[in-house]
């Protein structure tokens, strides 16, 4: 899917992507030439459709997580199937340093309920940034101060 | 008519690079199959003819052989093999390679749709839009299937099994995600309607070029389990008609033993349990078969010299 300005004659690129939670979504683009700049709106089915293909107007801030199809959109379950080490349950010392290629951060159950007040549709995305930044930087238990943290470090204010 | 630019002819990216987070979708699956060593669609067309319980069964058997195993239940509509193998209450633990499949009898790794919903009476349904499911529903059962075979971390598998629902197309679906499939077993009963059905599932996998096609015949005979009686439970010989009209191989005769339902239902599949019955048996010779390597008694795809199997067929 291209947009072509026909006055320039030039491709139109992404600008902005929202999702107003209707089920609908909106893709801005604009021509690099004249800053001319259109919207392509979708309506419920049509964004169904470009959801069941794995994809994202706009391109992927983050890799795609795993399952995201499934577990942002299945109705009566999907996320709700998923658990995370909790605490010392997961056998891990928050205080030793997670080895390289370690499997998993620990969610504590103060930073999981805070992550389940995430909207679905990106809940999956933000669930991935957190772990990722702590997994990078070595911590193994992540709790809602790492995730305030995370946010002031990574310009994600609003996540 | 105005005169600009087609699709072709720019080849410039808008950013949303939708092309190229299919095609890395396509990288991931070959990725994950990469780690499979043989992927067996047990199939059918026809309903009712104990997929879930043959693919349960396999499953076991193939384990306790020491082989590494991971069922996937393709039938989304209608999950059982959570049940059948005893998991349908293990949560999923999410890692970032992957979703980690839950452990069923003897280490089989299991992903159905029955782990991902709540509730037990929850027909698969997606969130909006309510209207028109019919147009992108299907769509959505792609990706779901897409999802369960390359987002679940499978790890290093000798056999992964995809109990394949009912329904040709649903085969096609299965084909068009792995297209180099290595072995289809279909599954029928001995009556005419599985028959005339699995013909069309038999044509589907030979024109879809899979190297290793067999028919399992199940419930070929009732077995009493209190005096060993063995009666029959269909008229007619449709199994064996298959085998002559398709030239394919019937791997198996799988006896209806109601222990066999009682023991799945409790999520103990009994093939690997009760090593001396004919159901466990049955199940040896189909493991035997996909131990052997392939050769000329496997089905070659279209070839019309594939013959019933001496021992299960006479």
């Amino acid at each position: 899917m291209k947009f072509l300005c026909l006055e320039c004659d030039q491709v139109m690129e992404f600008a902005e992507r929202q999702i107003p939670g209707d089920g609908t979504l909106a893709a801005v683009f604009v021509c690099p030439e004249c800053d001319r700049e259109m919207a392509l709106l979708t309506n419920p089915m049509e964004t169904q459709f470009v959801s069941s293909m794995g994809v994202k107007i706009g391109g992927r801030e983050v890799p795609a997580q795993p399952m995201e199809g499934i577990r942002t959109s299945l109705d009566e379950g999907g996320e709700k199937a998923f658990t995370e080490p909790v605490g010392e349950a997961a056998g891990n010392d928050p205080s030793v340093p997670a080895p390289p290629g370690a499997p998993s951060v620990v969610w504590t159950p103060e930073a999981i309920e805070r992550l389940q007040r995430v909207p679905s549709f990106v809940r999956g995305m933000v669930k991935r940034i957190y772990t990722d930044y702590a997994r990078e930087r070595g911590i193994r238990t992540l709790t809602p101060e790492t995730m305030d943290t995370a946010r002031s470090d990574l310009g994600l204010e609003g996540m | 008519m105005r005169k600009f630019r087609t699709y072709g002819e720019v080849e410039h990216s808008t950013g949303s690079e939708l092309l190229e987070q299919v095609l890395d979708q396509r990288d991931r699956l070959a990725r994950r199959l990469a780690e499979v060593g043989t992927i067996v669609a047990v199939a059918s067309g026809k309903g009712g003819v104990g997929k879930s319980a043959v693919t349960a069964n396999l499953a076991v058997s193939l384990a306790a052989r020491g082989h590494r195993v991971g069922v996937l239940d393709a039938d989304l509509n209608g999950p059982s093999l959570g049940r059948m193998l005893g998991v349908v209450d293990a949560g999923l633990e999410d890692r970032a390679d992957g979703v980690v499949p839950a452990e069923g009898p003897r280490g089989v790794r299991v992903i159905s749709m029955e782990l991902l919903q709540d509730r037990e009476d929850a027909p698969l349904r997606w969130k909006e839009p309510n209207s028109d499911t019919f147009l992108w529903q299907s769509s959505m059962e792609a990706m779901a299937l897409r999802e369960f075979l390359a987002d679940v971390a499978w790890g290093k598998l000798d056999y992964l099994l995809v109990d394949v629902p009912p329904g040709t197309d649903k085969i096609r679906r299965l084909l068009e995600l792995v297209p180099t499939l290595p072995v289809a077993l279909l599954v029928s009963t001995p009556a005419e309607m599985s028959r005339a059905v699995v013909l069309r599932s038999i044509r589907l996998v030979r024109e879809a070029g899979v190297p290793s096609v067999a028919l399992v015949a199940n419930m070929t005979e009732y077995l009493c389990p209190d005096c060993g009686h063995r009666g029959s439970l269909f008229r007619g010989d449709g199994v064996r008609r298959l085998a002559e009209e398709s030239g394919l191989p019937i791997w198996a005769e799988v006896p209806f033993d109601p222990r066999l339902g009682e023991a799945t239902d409790r999520g103990v599949p009994p093939a690997a349990e009760q090593a001396a019955n004919p159901v466990a048996e049955a199940f040896a010779r189909i493991v035997a078969r996909l131990e052997e390597p392939p050769g000329p008694d496997h089905e070659a795809p279209g070839s019309p010299s594939g013959s019933a199997d001496p021992e299960t067929s006479s």
